[in-house]
């Protein structure tokens, strides 16, 4: 029972960060349907971010969240504007093909500025333990969890209670009809992508926090991975994108705590391919019906 | 119905001239080893680009699983290949592999391929994932550290036997009247279905007929290779694959083979600068997709281009 809860714990924090990936995906994909393979590596640069502004400029554990949140959320609206922009009324598969080239340029462009090798991160937080019976809580892990729902209870904020957040839920609605109610839509795209990336630059500091080692490719997996926690989420929607995020953490630890470590990849994945049979819209998205 | 006709005696004699010339270069060593390595790597990626075709180009069900059934083609030729060393050995591992991806690939299909479009990527590049992740926990393969001095029987000659071979065949496929059939599902599915298609079923045929054709290029890669480890074919290998079907044309056989001769011959300048390579792979990717997101050749093929005036009389015929 005490194993069972400590996987969870370790479960929770893992998973909140899936879930600010996450976030960024299911935003993303609701406004312009499109699944942004490059946010994985978007989170990536946050975390090498984060580093540089903890190594070289000595800053704390805020301040160097904020910045890579900022430089994100810069290099998501770039991306944006630069390589899904031109393409807005081209086929779904010329999109999603740019969203892999711009993937593979983002990590190779990392890798040829800062090498391949791995760089461990340095020490922001203590790593000293809170025993809370005989189940051993992280410093680091409850600022992980901390920050995450501090994101979480922010974006709900903006999505619901800001007219930025209407002008989003209005164009992930019906783009056309909310640019003749006057909203500007390529602003609303901007600010989207903003906001996600904002989120996974933050993740990528966390990771690099908790992992304690960043390198140029560690994005595919976990931005795989939080894809697949927005698909069971149901794409689209926020809440189901915490609560995938959540699912899949927990999901990963408990296979590589109880079964074979080597096998929670395609745990994930098979898990993915079992939801996308029986409940393709997810948990909480909408059944959509098609139109001829 | 001819088999002999003209056309097709002179298409015999130029797949035969282009065999003999490559033969002559080769054994004169005008061909050195080096140039060789890239000539199989240019055939590899024929196989791999034209299957995948079939089933992106031409069927339109989009793919990012094509390297795990290349896998299953390379550790199973390779398995068998170890246990039997003979030619007679190399040929039924490939065709063994062939098929074992062909049954992954009809296993896979059925449920898979009722998702649509974005989905669709993600449910195959997930099995193509979890194919890597078997491979890797196998006893028979090795695990991680993949197999070591698997015998090598490919050369020249079978590299272009099956290169010509995937080409006729696939060319022929797409021409019938099944091939004509996934067409019409790539241009409208609906259509396609409320005309008496059996949509499933074509998606599947394509999406097996596919996975035959990369698990021979599998095959064909470990017996070239020796060497073959599950990282080999993980997600970067599906996009290699897709990356030159889109530079040839989605929907164009000849675009995807000019397609795998120009980028096998611009990595081998870019060689030595392994980085750049991958930054060229894919600032061209991206380029691509916005100033020419239809690709080199768009849904034409070489000889649409040679011959305007046959291509207005088959228009009629239509």
């Amino acid at each position: 029972m005490d194993q069972f809860l400590q996987q969870m714990v370790n479960g929770f924090s893992l998973g909140s960060i899936y879930a600010l990936i996450a976030l960024g995906y299911t935003m993303v994909y609701g406004i312009i349907k499109l699944i942004n393979f490059a946010h994985g590596d978007v989170y990536m640069i946050g975390a090498y971010i984060g580093f540089a502004a903890t190594t070289y400029a000595n800053l704390g554990f805020f301040p160097a969240l904020i910045i890579s949140m900022i430089s994100c959320a810069v290099l998501g609206i770039v991306i944006e504007k630069v390589a899904y922009k031109p393409l807005r009324q081209s086929s779904r598969i010329a999109v999603l093909i740019t969203a892999i080239g711009v993937s593979l340029l983002l990590e190779y462009v990392t890798m040829f500025f800062v090498g391949a090798e791995v760089r461990s991160y340095p020490k922001v937080l203590s790593d000293a333990a809170i025993n809370l019976a005989n189940i051993r809580i992280n410093v680091q892990q409850i600022y992980i969890v901390a920050t995450a729902v501090a994101l979480m209870i922010l974006l709900q904020f903006i999505v619901h209670r800001t007219k930025t957040g209407k002008a989003m839920r209005a164009v992930s609605i019906d783009p056309d009809a909310a640019q003749l109610m006057g909203i500007k839509v390529d602003r609303t795209i901007s600010f989207t992508f903003a906001i996600g990336s904002a989120f996974a630059g933050a993740a990528g500091v966390l990771v690099g926090i908790y992992y304690n080692s960043i390198d140029p490719l560690m994005g595919i997996m976990p931005g795989l991975k939080a894809f697949v926690a927005a698909v069971f989420g149901g794409i689209g929607s926020i809440p189901g994108a915490m609560i995938g995020g959540l699912a899949i953490g927990v999901m990963e630890t408990l296979v590589s705590g109880y079964g074979n470590s080597m096998y929670r990849d395609a745990a994930v994945f098979a898990f993915l391919i079992i939801i996308l049979i029986f409940k393709p819209a997810g948990l909480l998205g909408k059944n959509t019906r098609e139109k001829v | 119905m001819k088999t002999l006709t003209k056309k097709n005696v002179l298409i015999l004699a130029a797949i035969l001239l282009t065999f003999g010339i490559v033969q002559a270069f080769i054994s004169t060593g005008v061909i050195n080893s080096f140039y060789e390595i890239t000539i199989a790597t240019i055939c590899i990626n024929i196989i791999l680009a034209v299957s995948l075709n079939l089933v992106t180009g031409f069927t339109g069900q989009f793919s990012l699983g094509h390297a795990g059934f290349m896998s299953i083609g390379a550790y199973t030729c390779a398995i068998i290949n170890m246990h039997m060393n003979s030619t007679a050995g190399f040929l039924f591992g490939t065709l063994a592999g062939a098929l074992i991806a062909t049954f992954v690939g009809i296993l896979v299909g059925i449920p898979t391929l009722r998702l649509r479009g974005d989905y669709l990527a993600i449910a195959t590049l997930g099995m193509a994932e979890i194919i890597r992740v078997l491979f890797l926990n196998m006893e028979i393969t090795n695990g991680a550290a993949g197999l070591n001095g698997i015998p090598r029987f490919t050369n020249w000659l079978w590299l272009y036997v099956f290169t010509a071979g995937t080409i006729i065949l696939i060319n022929n496929y797409i021409k019938s009247s099944h091939g004509r059939a996934c067409i019409s599902i790539r241009e409208d599915e609906i259509a396609a279905e409320s005309m008496g298609i059996n949509t499933t079923k074509y998606k599947v045929m394509a999406f097996a007929i596919g996975a035959f054709f990369a698990g021979v290029a599998g095959a064909l890669y470990a017996s070239y290779f020796y060497f073959i480890k599950p990282d080999l074919f993980g997600f970067l290998k599906s996009i290699d694959i897709l990356v030159i079907v889109v530079l040839g044309g989605m929907g164009s056989l000849t675009g995807s083979v000019i397609a795998a001769v120009v980028l096998a011959v611009i990595s081998t300048f870019l060689q030595s600068f392994t980085a750049v390579r991958m930054i060229v792979y894919a600032a061209l990717l991206v380029m691509i997709m916005i100033f020419r997101p239809q690709g080199l050749m768009g849904t034409k093929e070489i000889n649409d281009l040679l011959k305007f005036k046959s291509r207005k009389r088959d228009e009629r015929i239509e």
